[in-house]
């Protein structure tokens, strides 16, 4: 009896040990685990995602450029997927049947519990019916997004285009989510932290069928989304429509800007595209069709094209020369077509008349005088120490430099220095003989359609200029960017510009002037250049830079059709009756023959000289 | 020496106020898990949280009745008792209603009564009764009979309703033969029985047969013969061993050649002390091919006898779900290997649906609830989400979160704080039981006591070990907690004719 006694201890024994040990599991599945908190999290925390809408974008009137539409995204959660009418469904969404499996499979192999889009932007037509039936398929729901529109299907250049961020994007700004948008060019892409808003998560309690049953500590940590900020351009999208339409059917840009301040008024670059294109579910199909044209529609030559600038870089020869004080307003040289070709003309008397008749020969002379200052023995180092100088004060001008516009993807042109043609012919074997072309605007230089129109503004300005931007405000700011705000000054004294303003109105309303056609009427006093650039691939260029009125001048201009020849007929034409357009609102019945053979002009087809 | 009038005379309070203290963490926990804005009063009686207060007082009343009656009424009546319930769990399964699968509940109106909830008490009244008896001697072949046939009859007649768990209940009573004389050899059997079968489930019958050999022999060369025969035979056996895992390398060998020499060296001692040195030599090796024969069976009963839901619960609890995604890719591979017959594909892909469908079952079944449950439990951290604050069972991610998994629930709000309590409560609980049995001067008392403690402990075992994931899914009530009349009636009633007994035990003679 005593022995059976004992074993009170064993089945005692053996209770406490299981007690203890679900202690020590509890224990640990309880305190040390911490799988399970983040599981039960997972379980019941819904995290949805609430699009802010994208910031409107106006012109400098007021107009609306673009703005928001809505769009519907079908969501999966495919875990949540039960037995499937797969062919009702497809039916209902208006897809195959291939392209939904493939993929319902896409999204079960990147979370089946986490949702995915299965079909992007569903019209509100279809979203009506579509929402009516969901119900009856769990695992799925409808997430609305807002899609971009552009009302005056102009501008695309500058506005740009929205897309989805790719990897590369998420990893380096840890703010986007696979799935987001965001600004791919133009004004989408250079203000896109502002446009874009801030995203807001709403968290929900969802039970084991996925229904909501409230939200999460009351909403406490919840944020809500924050719509974009609205954005002022300088654009005047009437300008800018009428630069488009008067550069159909033609390759080139134009780029306005009013001299004061900077602004751009309008940045054409031809041939164009609607930017309604390169919207949601349509740039799959556009893009391509775009990006393959021979004629490059994506490419906006306002910003991307460098091209030489011809004879209206004479402006800025007789600028540095006058400031270097090796001529004066009234130095002559004579027109030897020996030193370098001209057309037929008088020989130039002073500056004005040689901007006037735009003559190679004094050019070539002026030029001459700028790089060889007897500054050393050899004519070789001479020439570079010139050309040292002559080079820092060009880029003043902002040439061969990246404007740091608000704009991406702008090319910088080029200004040969030293270094340019060290490389090019060897230390110590060129000098002003190898390199004259440039006098001219010819040979190495090159310059974007955006810094001619800046030429021209700093000209109208007599000796500065602000960056051309295409930010005008920015709503709930006063400010923008500082780097707009600020003058640059190019370092040439004001009274060295009027020889030049007054050649420019030589120019335009002399006897030997090149470009009559520019005159737009009695009231308006425009003053421009003309230039002619020669260029290795075809006809040559037609260039025009201009402003008006003469005497505070409100907008500054440079028009550069490829392959049109003559810089007075086609380029002058066009710039005079954007500045019309812009002065005036209108076109005046003097000139409505001229717009019309602008606008019936085809100069696509140009044929290649040999 | 009788004491009228005062019920609550000699009544252990420490064990009644466990029980209440259960009892009502039962109540509120059952609230918290099927709490909803719509019926936020405890007392709303549309609700579980209501009904179960109305079965908490009907339970209270039927302790009164208990504390009211006389002991010896149940000694004499506990034959009678006895036969009417089992007289009732047959006519259940004529005229029973079908719930859940199980035929084990008589409906008279929207009122349901399980009758399998009472036989275990019954069936501990005939265990007493008959253990009790002066004649009986637990050495005798014949008493051994007869206990198992008191425990056996409720047991199958149970099973025959197609309730697994209520059938497993009654192997709980091993605990009440055991410390009135059963060989502890049996119980040690059990134990060492259910390890084998579940380290043969895991690692599987060749490696724990070799494992077994290796074992065998050190033990056996060691007792019987030198340590150079030893070493010899292990040589010889080891390169055998090494030829076969040159083909399958299991990383898991060490631990069950530890365990396994374990327990065949606790074995062995046991068989050389019981036969006292006699014929010692050929018992063993019998021993031991019949150890090696039941392990071998073992695979051949898993996936042969068992059925297929009894078999996923298993493969569950041992964690196994890896396992099976592991030898799906494998065939997977083999099934896209460019020169095998079409035969060996079609084969192949069977064998893959096949593993896909346990894989799928795994996930949204039993996997599922245990997994979910974890989640509750574990999310509930040291101290609880807070009363009311749970998710995971409020939401429905838990089954059964008011009944077999209310545990849950306690987890989830009350945290490690609130488990630890209830470990505390329950094994308190039963040790008190073992206490207050063991002070007993009858032996009906004292198997009844041991009876009430081992149930409640097999119930306490299997329900939190389902929840935590060491033991099976198994569809037990907790005692005193879970939502449900009968099965808090049953056990109400099992404990209080205990405290009844306890009470008067003073007016036994020895």
């Amino acid at each position: 009896m005593n022995n059976l006694s004992n074993r009170k201890f064993i089945v005692g024994l053996i209770f406490l040990v299981i007690g203890v040990i679900f202690s020590i599991r509890l224990f640990t599945i309880q305190v040390v685990n911490d799988d399970y908190k983040n599981d039960s999290d997972q379980n019941v925390l819904r995290e949805i995602v609430q699009y802010p809408a994208r910031g409107l974008v106006y012109d400098r009137e007021g107009e609306l450029l673009v703005y928001n539409e809505a769009a519907y995204d079908l969501m999966v959660i495919p875990k949540q997927v039960d037995t499937l009418d797969t062919l009702a469904f497809c039916k209902l969404l208006e897809i195959e049947k291939v392209e939904f499996v493939t993929k319902f499979n896409k999204a079960k192999a990147y979370s089946t519990y986490k949702p995915s889009t299965l079909v992007k932007e569903i019209s509100s037509i279809s979203y009506a019916s579509i929402q009516e039936q969901l119900y009856k398929y769990p695992g799925f729901y409808v997430q609305t997004r807002t899609l971009r529109r552009y009302p005056r299907n102009s501008a695309a250049h500058i506005l740009g285009y929205i897309g989805e961020v790719n990897q590369s994007t998420i990893e380096k700004k840890p703010y986007y989510k696979s799935g987001d948008y965001i600004g791919k060019s133009g004004l989408e892409y250079s203000y896109e932290e502002l446009l874009r808003g801030q995203r807001g998560v709403k968290r929900v309690l969802v039970d084991v069928h996925n229904r909501e049953k409230g939200s999460y500590k009351d909403g406490t940590n919840d944020t809500m989304a924050v719509r974009g900020t609205t954005i002022n351009t300088t654009l005047d999208i009437v300008l800018q429509e009428y630069g488009e339409r008067l550069m159909a059917n033609k390759k080139g840009s134009i780029v306005a800007i009013e001299p004061q301040t900077g602004e751009i008024l309008a940045l054409v670059s031809a041939p164009n595209y609607n930017p309604n294109m390169l919207v949601g579910r349509a740039v799959r199909k556009n893009y391509p069709i775009l990006s393959t044209d021979s004629l490059n529609p994506l490419f906006n030559r306002a910003l991307m094209a460098q091209y030489p600038p011809g004879s209206i870089f004479k402006t800025v020869q007789a600028l540095i020369g006058l400031e270097d004080g090796v001529i004066s307003e009234n130095s002559g040289f004579p027109c030897i077509k020996s030193l370098v070709n001209c057309h037929n003309h008088p020989s130039a008397q002073n500056v004005a008349q040689s901007v006037k008749m735009s003559c190679n020969p004094y050019y070539y002379s002026v030029f001459k005088r700028i790089l060889q200052q007897r500054r050393a023995k050899s004519i070789f180092k001479d020439s570079e120490i010139g050309l040292g100088i002559w080079n820092k004060q060009v880029l003043k001008f902002g040439f061969g430099q990246r404007l740091p516009t608000d704009l991406p993807a702008i090319k910088r042109g080029t200004v040969p220095g030293i270094d340019f043609y060290n490389r090019w012919y060897g230390e110590g074997r060129w000098a002003f003989s190898t390199i004259y072309s440039l006098s001219i605007g010819q040979g190495e230089v090159e310059v974007i359609p955006l810094q001619m129109a800046n030429l021209s503004a700093i000209i109208a300005n007599k000796g500065y200029y602000y960056v051309p931007h295409l930010i005008k405000n920015v709503e709930n700011s006063d400010t923008i960017p500082s780097i707009f705000m600020k003058k640059n000054s190019v370092g040439i004294k004001k009274k060295h510009f009027d020889p030049i303003v007054e050649g420019m109105f030589g120019v335009v309303y002399e006897p030997g002037g090149t470009a009559r056609r520019a005159r737009i009427n009695d009231s308006i006093v425009v003053c421009g250049k003309t230039g002619t650039a020669q260029n290795p691939h075809g006809a040559d260029h037609s260039v025009f830079i201009a402003f008006a009125p003469k005497d505070n001048p409100k907008i500054a201009i440079a028009v550069y059709v490829e392959n049109a020849g003559f810089g007075g007929a086609w380029a002058a034409p066009i710039a005079s009756l954007m500045m019309e357009q812009y002065l005036i609102d209108s076109i005046g019945t003097n000139n409505l023959a001229k717009e019309k053979r602008v606008l019936e002009a085809n100069l696509m087809n140009v044929e290649f000289k040999e | 020496m009788r004491k009228y009038g005062n019920i609550f005379a000699n009544v252990d309070w420490a064990t009644i106020l466990i029980y209440l203290a259960l009892v009502f963490i039962g109540w509120i926990n059952i609230y918290a898990a099927v709490y909803s804005e719509d019926h936020h009063s405890i007392f709303d009686i549309s609700q579980r949280y209501g009904k179960q207060l109305m079965w908490i007082g009907f339970a209270l009343v039927l302790a009164l009745i208990i504390l009211m009656l006389e002991g010896q009424f149940f000694t004499s009546f506990a034959y009678p008792i006895y036969g009417v319930v089992m007289f009732s769990l047959v006519a259940v399964l004529l005229i029973g209603a079908k719930v859940n699968g199980a035929t084990s509940w008589f409906q008279i109106g929207s009122f349901k009564i399980q009758p399998s909830e009472f036989a275990k008490f019954a069936a501990v009244l005939a265990l007493s009764k008959y253990l009790s008896t002066l004649s009986i001697n637990m050495k005798d072949i014949k008493t051994k009979m007869m206990a198992m046939v008191i425990i056996g009859l409720p047991a199958v007649l149970i099973l025959l309703q197609n309730d697994t768990g209520s059938t497993l209940v009654y192997a709980a009573f091993v605990f009440v033969l055991y410390r009135e004389g059963l060989s502890g050899n049996i119980l040690l059997f059990g134990i060492l029985a259910i390890i084998v079968f579940v380290l043969t489930l895991i690692f599987g019958p060749i490696n724990i047969v070799i494992t077994a050999v290796f074992g065998y022999i050190i033990v056996y060369g060691l007792l019987k013969f030198n340590l150079k025969v030893t070493l010899a035979a292990l040589a010889m056996f080891g390169l055998a061993v090494f030829v076969y895992f040159n083909y399958q390398l299991s990383q898991h060998v060490i631990y069950y050649i530890i365990g396994a020499c374990l327990f065949l060296l606790v074995g062995w001692l046991i068989i050389k002390k019981e036969l006292k040195g006699k014929r010692t030599h050929y018992v063993g090796v019998a021993i031991f091919v019949m150890a090696c024969l039941y392990i071998i069976s073992i695979d051949f009963t898993f996936n042969k006898v068992l059925k297929e839901h009894q078999r996923t619960r298993i493969t569950v609890l041992l964690g196994e779900e890896d396992k099976l995604i592991e030898q799906i890719e494998q065939l997977k591979v083999e099934r896209d290997m460019p020169d095998i017959s079409a035969e060996k594909k079609q084969e192949l892909r069977d064998d893959i649906g096949e593993k896909r469908y346990s894989l799928r079952q795994l996930r949204q079944g039993n996997g599922w609830n245990i997994k979910q449950s974890l989640i509750a439990i574990g999310s509930g951290g040291f101290s609880g989400k807070g009363f009311l604050e749970g998710t995971q069972t409020k939401f429905d991610f838990v089954p059964e979160q008011s009944t077999d998994f209310i545990f849950c629930t306690i987890g989830e709000e009350w945290g490690f704080l609130g488990t630890f309590i209830l470990m505390v409560l329950y094994t308190a609980l039963f040790l008190r039981i073992i206490f207050l049995a063991e002070r007993q001067r009858s032996i009906f008392s004292r198997v009844y006591g041991y009876s009430v403690a081992s149930i409640l402990f097999f119930h306490f075992v299997i329900n939190i070990g389902m929840t935590i994931g060491l033991a099976p899914v198994i569809g037990i009530p907790l005692p005193f907690i879970s939502y449900g009349g009968s099965s808090l009636w049953s056990f109400t009633i099992l404990l209080f004719i205990f405290i009844k007994l306890d009470s008067e035990r003073l007016n036994v003679l020895r």
